[in-house]
């Protein structure tokens, strides 16, 4: 299978008075065609960042995409011309973010939001383009079509409005949909009918799916390739099936305790002991290992890299590695 | 059977439920306004004002300003309801056609400077950088000077070079927008840089629209209520200001009336005395105009712009 997007070794810093913060931090990845690939970690481990540095919006001079490559259809997405990049965005590439709510511009009618990206990049005119966002408003779901391209943002739910931003995004069957905690806002059983949609979706078009997310049952539903990240770094990747059943980093491991298991009762739900660090205070070592089970002499030390264990899973864990394990 | 009709009527309720969805904003806004007594009253007035000036010189015998020795400084009568001036023409109807050139020049100096100022404070807020820094420091500048003194060199410059006086009524409202944009431009630009950082706005970015309708299609909608309360306040400034110039003979020249030079007869000391329907009338013409204006205009910000409310 052909890759869809290839990124190499890409870091983003974000400068603060303090000091820099490796927001993302040497991470590697790539989607292939067809494939969804989830992205999953906790609050910022540098996995919407990832997914910014890729559409280019990561504001300088805040913050910089600092090395690395984004390979997408043969171009590197940094170094496109900001003309180029338009038309990579919306066409090739869409996303969707986390607040559907405010993600959709309050003033305008749901039709015309619709129809934007399609004149700007498919050239359609007015009717075209009103005829296809009313196709598109019927695609995902939502009956009575005319109607809610004529209303605004407001008089709909939210679950309805991620349908809506659904519907923008693969207006223009882009071949790479990036996901930012598509269901976080919304309730569980709208999340369970937009990740059906989406998985839906993927099966028609054939389009990629980069979804970041920190629920692990979103993983598990929609999933083919897991990456978890950690600090701004990769810590475990892997098939889902494989990381799912075998988990290999103390992290990954750790999450999976953590999630409540159907049917079973359980006195305390399991949590990881102690906090994500400092990203100021980073020092040359792994960065999980004041909160591992297995902490040895060697983590406090260096930084373990991404090696292959078994199949397509890697891990970055001084566990795995022979030599280490006889000093 | 009775099935099916069950369904339909569901269905219908349903529609009916959801069809006055359509520009609800606006109707919301409108249904807001019309409860308004006092900012209804004062759209009345304005309304009525405008009618008067524009319909009603069409139907006064006296249109052609016709000179008429045998006829001056009238006192009001039934003929001539507002009295004659020095030169034997009626008052009512100058009054009127005065109103018209007032309320035309508050107006269109209104819309261009409107125009001028969203556009370079969007401008200004949406490429920052270079283009802000220039923008605004032009409008800083503009906004150093106190506005009347400038409005008094242009004038005198007019005179200076002679322009004839009925090409003076449109360089007035382009001298009227010159004071006016910057203003508005700090204004819409303050506003355009918290939308700017709105979501949305990223999820436009995202979607690849060029700059002009990130601009005009998903900015400038967004301050369309600030920009019309500010709009209707700044007509009222700008009749305000042309009175002013026009009153010191730095405006619209006679025999072009407006509301400004017909006040000046209120410098010659005789006619201040004697003849009191002179000025009184293009006073009050002013005075109500104004009045009217920045009550509906108040009126408008309350049911538009629900948060700015003190």
């Amino acid at each position: 299978m052909k890759n869809v997007i290839e990124i190499d070794h890409l870091s983003t810093y974000f400068y603060t008075e303090e000091g820099a913060v490796k927001a993302v931090n040497d991470v590697s990845l790539r989607v292939r065609e067809g494939e969804t690939v989830c992205i999953v970690g906790e609050s910022g481990c540098g996995k919407s960042v990832t997914a910014m540095s890729v559409m280019g919006l990561v504001e300088e001079p805040a913050g910089k995409v600092v090395e690395g490559k984004i390979q997408f259809d043969g171009r590197d997405l940094l170094s496109l011309h900001k003309n180029e990049l338009r038309h990579v965005r919306g066409n090739d590439i869409a996303m969707i973010f986390q607040e559907p709510m405010s993600s959709l511009n309050p003033v305008l009618t749901i039709g015309k939001q619709i129809m934007e990206p399609l004149m700007e990049h498919q050239r359609m005119n007015k009717k075209q383009a009103r005829m296809r966002a009313i196709e598109l408003i019927e695609m995902v779901g939502i009956s009575r079509p005319e109607q809610i391209a004529d209303s605004y943002p407001h008089q709909l739910s939210g679950g309805m409005l991620q349908r809506i931003m659904i519907a923008i995004a693969i207006s223009c069957n882009p071949k790479l949909l990036i996901a930012d905690e598509p269901t976080t806002a919304l309730d569980v059983t709208i999340q369970a009918q937009i990740l059906d949609m989406l998985r839906q979706i993927k099966a028609d078009s054939n389009m990629s799916i980069l979804l970041i997310t920190h629920d692990l049952g979103v993983v598990a539903e929609i999933a083919d390739y897991v990456i978890v990240m950690y600090s701004g770094k990769i810590v475990e990747e892997g098939d889902v099936v494989e990381l799912f059943e075998n988990p290999k980093h103390p992290y990954t491991q750790g999450l999976l305790r953590s999630k409540p298991i159907m049917g079973e009762r359980q006195e305390e739900l399991y949590s990881i002991p102690g906090q994500v660090p400092n990203p100021l205070e980073l020092k040359e070592s792994c960065y999980f290992h004041d909160r591992c089970e297995h902490c040895m002499a060697i983590c406090q030390t260096k930084l373990p890299y991404l090696r292959d264990v078994a199949g397509r899973q890697k891990v970055a864990c001084w566990l795995y590695e022979e030599v280490v394990e006889h000093v | 059977m009775s099935s099916i009709s069950g369904s339909v009527t569901k269905t219908e309720a349903h529609q009916a439920a959801v069809t006055p969805i359509r520009s609800s904003l606006w109707r919301q806004a409108l249904h807001r306004l019309r409860k308004n007594k006092l900012a209804m009253s004062g759209f009345i007035f304005i309304v009525f004002m405008l009618l008067a000036c524009f319909a009603g010189p069409l139907f006064s015998p006296y249109a052609d300003n016709k000179i008429n020795p045998a006829n001056m400084n009238a006192a009001p009568s039934l003929k001539h309801w507002l009295g004659t001036d020095m030169l034997g023409r009626d008052v009512l109807t100058r009054l009127l056609q005065a109103g018209r050139i007032s309320l035309t020049v508050g107006i269109a100096s209104m819309c261009i400077s409107v125009i001028l100022g969203s556009i370079l404070g969007a401008v200004a807020a949406y490429y920052r950088g270079i283009v802000d820094q220039i923008i605004m420091r032009v409008a800083d500048l503009l906004l150093t000077i106190p506005g009347l003194p400038i409005l008094f060199i242009m004038g005198a410059l007019l005179s200076e070079w002679k322009i004839p006086s009925e090409y003076r009524m449109y360089i007035v409202m382009l001298m009227l927008s010159f004071i006016g944009w910057p203003g508005l431009a700090r204004l819409v630009r303050s506003q355009m840089l918290s939308i700017r950082e709105r979501e949305f706005m990223q999820a436009a970015i995202v979607l690849g629209l060029n700059d002009r309708r990130k601009l005009f299609n998903h900015m400038i909608p967004n301050i369309i209520p600030l920009l019309i309360v500010v709009a209707t306040l700044s007509i009222g400034g700008a009749i305000l200001s042309e009175s002013v110039l026009s009153f010191f003979g730095l405006g619209v020249m006679p025999p072009t009336p407006t509301w400004g030079n017909m006040i000046d007869a209120a410098n010659n000391l005789i006619d201040f005395e004697k003849h009191p329907w002179l000025w009184i009338p293009p006073g009050v013409a002013i005075f109500t105009t104004v009045i009217a204006i920045n009550i509906f205009g108040d009126g408008l910000r309350d049911v538009l712009d629900p948060k700015q409310k003190k």
